[in-house]
């Protein structure tokens, strides 16, 4: 069972969290009331499209049974290693190519 | 019969002895026996029939990798199945019994499959299947009875169960001299430990090999004992290896198949979160494979060696032991101390002085160059071997009454394979050692492959105390100690993976005891295809079963290697998965089983509900008041009763489940705005008004309403199905998608209570109740609210209705709710106000066509719904791209219709299929689905059952004649497609 950096509260353990999802996924911005294919295409890819890399993964958890927030954290879901978790508003920092 | 106890050596205590029974039949053992040890000791050897062929067969090992003595102990209640003898810790009046075979153990009559055993060969299931589907049912009625293990206790087990969550900084897996010795260095330089054992007795082999092992054993138990941060865990088995360094155990505590005393649980589950794990899981011995070596009186050596050495029972007195390397010859030695006479054969041709000479002054005969080829024995067990070089040529039948055998050492890697370890192949010793490893998990001793007792001990010792500095602890824990003889030269093992079979010979060569797969079926799988090890796996079921393939699975592997003329490494081995050996499921429940499986949510006024008979009904975790029966009416009749009585008068029903959230802040309003497809804008404060909330693919997702409390401040209701979704959906779309909008959201289901009050005379019963408050059309419109009190308590007031009647919903303050629906039910006495339940809410809401959770199942558009109207055209929302998809408008969606029985009587049943044919389904027979039943009811309007679902085309059908196909019940109703409102469509009565 996975330890988990909620960036408010600490490391806790993994039933504590929800998965929420690739975090490198960005909704597009809909406010045009007059939506263009390339919106549609967008928005359509944005509720459907998910990339599954063998590696580090971005993704959001939300720490449901603690402090509500959802974060960001870098985890490799080959081995469940995570090197880096910020607030959902913040950028992960870099890592350089490889492990 | 005792005669195959020794009089003396041993850890059991001959002046502690124990009655017990097997199959009936009574027994004594000792204190200190396992049910095996003890069984042996009075010469029972037969312990079970196999499980495909239903072979005689005996214990074949002494630990948790038995994979043939498996037992049912216990009666009643207590009664456990598929428990390993070399595992059950005797106690006085056990009770156990032999599984799979019939009327006895001795005369098995489904023995037959044995001699029909060519024609159950490996994957037998799946050639099976290639037949039709029909001849499989024959075979599958035959074996579904023939094959098996114990059967499971039916009755429901009372026993209490624990869970424990722990922390250490090292946690040590496996008590032997190596696990030890971790511990102790560990704990000497100042870390915290945790050591486990899966046996009753921790110290492992060094307790009964030497006695200076022994008396170091004693002393550095005593001493980690005395340590305020160690904890010692016996009977303790670590099971599976979890991310982060969390490993599972379970703490057998009351004795399998024995009552418990009171207060003391049968088993504890345990979570440990350790920094560092430290495997010394020791190594598990292989058998060699030969003909017929699964007789009762076949065992490994190291088990021969481990009765004799722990438990005083000398398995023969005139032994075959056959051996690949040099661990054969410990064994044997100890078997020939204990006074057997002992033939020992090692397939290598030339091995070190030292080694033979290790033999010197005992009672063994050895033979190099030579092995075993076959065992001759039946239920009364081994009579004689045939033996023989290599060439299988030149073989001799020599008598015996046991036959051992060692193939080499498999090292316990399971805990670091759960983590994703790599297995790493080492020719040397011909097994797989721990490789590359993805946690902080380190092997030491046997389970690394190192099996030199110093040079495991020392192991131990070193990792100890890299552990406990690697976590900064850095007091000195000395130097290893220095145990026993120094290692001897090793000769190095012979592979040696399959026998030769002698020519008369009938009889398999088991590879897997527990599944009887034999050496002839890999070589079967390997032609037949299956060539990777997962492959030959499922195919000859090579591994799988209780024991997962402890003593057989290298062996397996290795054939299939040298059938395909690979190498082993290249081959490969499965993947060992958790748990490491069977659990008993009760650990995992823990105490939450019953009425402590989940939490249960009441309503503030539960307790009124019961004082006025209502029957609850679980919806979520929630206990909502179904009904309400008065004077002994049954069910359908308070039902209607009270649905009535909505229609008719008033009465008053508790909404308290619904899902509430409180949104505030300066974007409350856009917030809000974006999150209904419904305009939200113009909502001004004092109004309240229903939503629909989509999904970002543009189905719905929830409803509910929306009273805006302030210019700021809103206060939303959701569906009690949906309330944490809903909280979750607006809290990831505050977090991630528009953090630049200023809102807050909380939960406040449970600090508010509801109570609906509705019928023709609600307006009039709240008017006397709130006097001070003008409730007239005027005072209070339809979708307005106001806040006020009643007596003296605070009180919110919504003019919202769910049934289609004038209604209300009066909220206040959890703590309040009783009070609140007291002082409503007074006041209507005068009104004959009545409290109605969830039956009667969903009887009325159908019948008027308000949707609810059958209607919003994730796969309807507000279109669908009959609510397209509703959609916002000017704003952006939450699921506005997704409806402007194509499918999502199409004029032939399954839209929301009316259902009524044709003859007007019969019931609707929610689920059915609505169809243009009466008949569905059939041989050869498709039939075309229009749509579905999604919630049906009795109309007390109607007085008869009327239904909501969706059919294709929906309005366009309505007056037409369709089928309403439930097969499962077997009816195939006629019922006529009307509007959805089935009352009141113009909604005089909501607004009235």
């Amino acid at each position: 069972m996975m330890l988990i950096p909620c960036p408010w509260c600490g490391e806790r353990s993994e039933n504590e969290f929800t998965y929420i999802g690739d975090a490198r996924r960005q909704r597009p911005d809909t406010s045009a009331l007059d939506v263009s294919d390339e919106t549609l295409k967008a928005h359509s890819d944005y509720v459907y499209l998910r990339d599954n890399p063998k590696g580090w993964h971005q993704e959001y958890w939300q720490h449901t049974s603690g402090c509500r927030a959802h974060f960001k954290v870098e985890r490799n879901v080959v081995d469940h290693r995570i090197r880096a978790s910020v607030k959902a508003d913040e950028e992960l920092p870099s890592f350089p190519e490889g492990r | 019969m005792t005669s195959f106890r020794l009089d003396q050596g041993g850890l059991i205590d001959r002046n502690a002895p124990l009655n017990f029974h097997f199959d009936g039949k009574a027994y004594s053992g000792f204190q200190g026996d396992t049910l095996a040890s003890a069984l042996l000791a009075n010469g029972v050897q037969l312990m079970g029939r196999s499980f495909k062929y239903h072979r005689p067969r005996g214990v074949y090992g002494s630990g948790s990798e038995e994979p043939n003595a498996l037992m049912t102990v216990g009666k009643g209640q207590e009664q456990e199945s598929n428990l390993r003898a070399t595992m059950i810790d005797l106690y006085e009046g056990l009770e156990a019994k032999s599984q799979n075979a019939w009327p006895s153990l001795k005369t098995d009559v489904m023995a037959v499959n044995s001699l029909m055993s060519a024609f159950l060969p490996a994957g037998f299931y799946y050639k099976i299947f290639l037949g039709s589907a029909n001849f499989w049912l024959l075979p599958e009625y035959f074996i579904r009875r023939a094959a098996g293990l114990g059967r499971p206790n039916e009755l429901a087990n009372e026993d209490d169960f624990q869970h424990h969550f722990t922390h250490c900084d090292v946690l040590v897996v496996g008590a032997g001299l190596s696990g030890v010795a971790a511990a102790l260095s560990a704990a000497r330089s100042g870390a915290s430990v945790t050591l486990v054992d899966e046996h009753d007795k921790l110290g492992g082999q060094g307790l009964w090999r030497e006695s200076s092992q022994r008396e170091w054993l004693h002393e550095a138990l005593a001493e980690l004992a005395d340590y305020p941060k160690v904890r010692l865990m016996s009977r303790t088995t670590a099971w599976g290896h979890y991310d982060d360094n969390m490993v599972a155990c379970v703490q057998i505590e009351g004795d399998p198949g024995a009552p418990l005393p009171p207060h003391q649980p049968r088993a504890r589950a345990w979570h440990i979160r350790a920094k560092r794990v430290i495997y010394a899981t020791g190594a598990i011995e292989r058998p060699l494979v030969f003909a017929n070596n699964d007789r009762p009186g076949v065992m490994l050596a190291h088990a021969g060696a481990a009765f004799a050495g722990k438990f005083g029972v000398l398995v023969g007195k005139s032994l075959v032991v056959a051996t690949n390397n040099d661990d054969g010859y410990h064994s044997a030695r100890i078997l020939a101390d204990a006074g057997a006479s002992v033939q020992l054969l090692d397939a290598r041709v030339e091995v070190s002085e030292a080694l033979q000479d290790s033999l010197k002054g005992s009672n063994i005969e050895l033979s190099l160059g030579q092995t075993v080829l076959s065992a001759k024995g039946g239920t009364g067990g081994v009579t004689a071997a045939e033996i023989g070089g290599l060439d299988g040529r030149s073989s001799r039948m020599v008598n015996c009454d046991g036959v051992l055998s060692s193939g080499g050492w498999s090292p316990s890697i399971h805990l670091h394979s759960h983590t994703g370890g790599k297995a790493e192949w080492r020719e040397d010793l011909q097994a797989f050692v721990p490789g590359k490893r993805l946690q902080e998990g380190v092997a030491v001793g046997a389970a690394a492959g190192i099996f030199s007792t110093q040079e495991a001990l020392n192991s131990g010792w070193q990792q100890g105390i890299c552990a406990a500095q690697d976590l900064g602890h850095s007091i000195s824990a000395g130097q290893a100690p220095t145990l026993g003889s120094p290692s001897l030269d090793t000769t190095p093992i012979l592979p040696l993976w399959s026998n030769p079979k002698p020519k008369k010979v009938k009889g398999k060569a088991f590879v897997d005891f527990q599944n009887d797969a034999g050496a002839s079926d890999v070589v079967m799988a390997n032609q037949e295809g299956y060539r990777s090890v997962e492959h030959l796996k499922r195919y000859t079921t090579l591994g799988m079963g209780t024991d997962q393939g402890k003593t057989a699975n290298i062996n397996g592997h290795a054939l299939l290697a040298q059938a395909q003329g690979r190498a082993i490494a290249e081959v490969g081995t499965t993947t060992f998965r958790p748990p490491f050996t069977p659990l008993t499921l009760g650990a995992f429940g823990g105490p939450h089983v019953g009425e402590a499986f989940a939490p249960v949510r009441r309503t503030p006024m539960h307790a009124l509900h019961e004082a006025s008979g209502a029957s609850f009904v679980e919806a979520g975790m929630w206990k909502r008041a179904e009904w309400y029966s008065r004077d002994g009416e049954d069910m359908w009749a308070s039902i209607k009763r009270e649905a009535l009585h909505v229609r008719r008068a008033v009465a008053m029903c508790d909404v308290s489940t619904l899902g509430k959230i409180d949104v505030q802040g300066p974007d409350a309003q856009e917030f809000i705005q974006r999150l209904y497809c419904n305009g939200m804008k113009t909502l001004a404060i004092g109004k309240v008004r229903y939503g629909l909330m989509l999904r970002d693919d543009g189905f719905v997702f929830d409803d509910g309403t929306v009273a805006r409390l302030d210019e700021n401040h809103y206060y939303m209701t959701t569906t009690t199905a949906n309330a944490a979704a809903v909280l979750a959906h607006m809290e990831y779309h505050l977090d991630v998608v528009w953090p630049e909008l200023k809102v807050r959201v909380a939960s406040i289901t449970d600090q508010w209570a509801g109570m609906a009050v509705a019928g023709p005379r609600s307006r009039d019963l709240l008017q006397a109740a709130l006097p001070h408050v003008d409730m007239s059309n005027h005072g209070l419109p339809f979708m307005g609210f106001l806040d006020t009190e009643l007596a003296g308590l605070p009180i919110r007031v919504l003019r919202i209705s769910f049934s289609g009647e004038l209604a209300y919903e009066v909220h206040t303050p959890a703590r309040f709710g009783p009070q609140v629906w007291q002082a409503l039910s007074e006041t209507g006495k005068d009104f004959d106000l009545m409290p109605y339940g969830t039956e009667a809410l969903g009887a009325l809401r159908i019948e008027k066509g308000h949707v609810a959770g059958g209607e919003l199942d994730g796969r309807t558009t507000p279109a669908d719904m009959g609510l397209g109207k509703m959609v916002a055209k000017k704003k952006d929302f939450i699921g506005r791209l997704g409806l402007l998809r194509e499918g999502l408008s199409r004029e032939d969606r399954p839209r929301l219709v009316g259902v009524i029985p044709a003859d007007g009587r019969s019931r609707i049943i929610a689920g059915s299929q609505l169809t243009e044919e009466g008949q569905v389904g059939g041989f050869g027979k498709v039939t075309k689905s229009l749509g579905w039943i999604s919630s049906a009811h009795f109309s007390v309007e109607h007085d008869c059952f009327v239904a909501l679902g969706f059919v294709e085309s929906g309005a366009l059908r309505q007056g037409q004649t369709l089928f309403a196909a439930s097969p499962l019940d077997d009816q195939h109703l006629p019922v006529n497609i009307v509007s959805p409102h089935m009352i009141d469509p113009q909604g005089e009565r909501q607004n009235g």
